[in-house]
């Protein structure tokens, strides 16, 4: 009942302001773009298919970018779990490049990847892989050594327990490490595009502030939260799959 | 199926060498095929500690543990482990977890449901069958683990302290079965309690402990019937009788 109609009374609310700031002017309502407007918006470009090429862009550079630090992060951690001299070479580097802020790379990225594709998809799944990193690492060797001793007593082997054990136990914290993966994701995009991009949201939302269009800005922004909803939202249920019967609690 | 336990001199040494704390003592000890050995004795008299190193969790520090005359590295399934904490996989079903043994055998799917279905329907849960851990009371959870360890059919099954963590109650009626069951089953059994009661209803034999450095201090055979009576006046005799005898040990702790 609340949960749905959140959204409705945002809108609304997002309404009244608007339109009554039309109508006393509070401030200059140039600067408030009525849901009116951006509606509007959304279908001139939807109509000359900006829209869904911005959209498909900036969603293959998410994916692409995410996917391949999922990826890194999954077969990183993995290794750094499970085997104690890869923890030893990996963990310094990581801690030493993680708390720099991505950002500051993001030039480097420009000079060394050009303008197009790749610099956006190294850049995500740079940004991306340290957080996936530590959390999937935190959940494999968080796993507790009664069950790896409980398993092992029925007859489990390395592998069984890896597999049957290990995994099963930390899944639920590697979901988790995917969806902060992807919410990062989705923050970067739009940084990455702002430094240079012929398309995409971010450039959408930049072309806004260009060519002084707000209704264009609020969409951009309101299109990269739906994308990020919907995303969740699979993630949440992946999450609940692998939680199993341990969600019922 | 049951198998022969021999500990031959088993010593214990937790920490470095400035700061040795010994945990067991020369522990020499020979559990027959079938029968069902308490270790006794007050808290941190190195009783889990002997458990551990039967299940090869810890390796002795001196000493081995022969099983029908085989020496034990590690743990196997031929020693199934119940634990205090149940341990059971959080994201299996009760079935799937009494199953889990067979499972890693490569048994076939349908032999496999066959197994849980004896063991569930053994402990009295069979309707449970499709529930998670977390829907389950402690003594259901303990019945499980059971299961689970029975279902594998080890020759030694090693219980610490299984019924330490349920009230009293729940307690005794697990008691209750699990003599029911080793009537059925004969495994050779090792299990840990500081609860004298507890101990004289189960044991064919009570290995009493000493503390610190954990060396056998005495060992009683219980000469009662297969089906025991708590109130019956021999079974209060032995209790009163190691009850001194504990009391003694203790004593000396606090001295």
């Amino acid at each position: 009942m609340i949960r749905t109609l959140a959204l409705p009374a945002a809108l609304l609310g997002w309404a009244t302001v608007t339109y009554g700031n039309r109508a006393l002017e509070v401030m200059n309502p140039a600067l408030l773009p009525t849901p009116g407007e951006v509606a509007a918006v959304t279908v001139a470009l939807a109509r000359d298919g900006s829209l869904a090429r911005d959209v498909l862009v900036s969603s293959g550079r998410i994916v692409a970018g995410f996917g391949l630090a999922a990826v890194a992060a999954l077969a990183l951690g993995l290794a750094v779990a499970l085997y104690a001299p890869a923890r030893l070479a990996v963990e310094p580097l990581v801690e030493f490049l993680r708390p720099i802020p991505p950002l500051a790379f993001l030039p480097m990225f420009l000079v060394w990847f050009g303008l197009g594709e790749t610099s956006k998809v190294a850049f995500i799944a740079y940004t991306t892989f340290f957080p996936m990193f530590v959390a999937v690492t935190a959940s494999l060797l968080r796993v507790d050594v009664m069950l790896l001793r409980a398993a092992a007593s029925l007859g489990a082997t390395r592998r069984d327990l890896l597999r049957r054990v290990v995994l099963p136990a930390a899944l639920p914290g590697i979901v988790v490490a995917l969806r902060l993966g992807f919410g990062l994701a989705i923050f970067v995009i739009v940084g990455a595009e702002f430094m240079g991009a012929d398309a995409g949201l971010g450039n959408l939302i930049m072309e806004g502030r260009v060519f002084f269009n707000p209704a264009q800005i609020v969409m951009g922004a309101l299109l990269l939260g739906v994308l990020g909803s919907l995303v969740n939202g699979l993630l949440v249920a992946l999450e609940r799959r692998a939680l199993g019967g341990r969600a019922l609690r | 199926m049951s198998a022969r336990v021999q500990l031959e001199g088993l010593h214990k040494t937790f920490g470095v060498d400035g700061h040795a704390a010994p945990a067991l003592s020369d522990v020499s000890l020979e559990v027959h095929a079938g029968e069902l050995l308490c270790l006794l004795g007050p808290s941190g008299c190195g009783k889990s500690t002997l458990l551990n190193i039967v299940a090869g969790f810890l390796p002795p520090t001196r000493g081995r543990v022969l099983v029908d005359g085989a020496p034990v590295t590690g743990p196997g399934p031929e020693r199934g482990v119940v634990f205090q904490e149940y341990v059971l996989f959080p994201w299996l079903t009760v079935a799937q977890n009494v199953e889990f043994g067979p499972r890693l055998q490569g048994a076939p799917a349908e032999r496999c449901r066959a197994i849980a279905a004896r063991y569930l329907h053994m402990v009295g849960l069979s309707e449970h069958a499709a529930k998670f851990p977390v829907q389950l009371s402690g003594g259901m959870k303990q019945r499980v683990a059971i299961a689970r360890a029975l279902a594998n059919s080890p020759s030694i099954v090693l219980m610490d302290e299984p019924f330490g963590a349920l009230d009293a109650q729940t307690r005794e009626v697990l008691q209750e079965e699990l003599s029911r069951i080793q009537r059925v089953e004969h495994k050779t059994i090792i299990f840990v309690t500081h609860s004298i009661r507890e101990a004289v209803y189960l044991a064919d034999r009570v290995v009493v402990l000493n503390r610190a450095p954990g060396r056998i201090k005495e060992i009683f055979t219980i000469k009662l019937p297969e089906a025991r009576d708590r109130f019956a006046p021999e079974f209060t005799r032995y209790e009163s009788e190691i009850t001194r005898l504990v009391k003694e040990e203790v004593a000396r702790v606090h001295e």
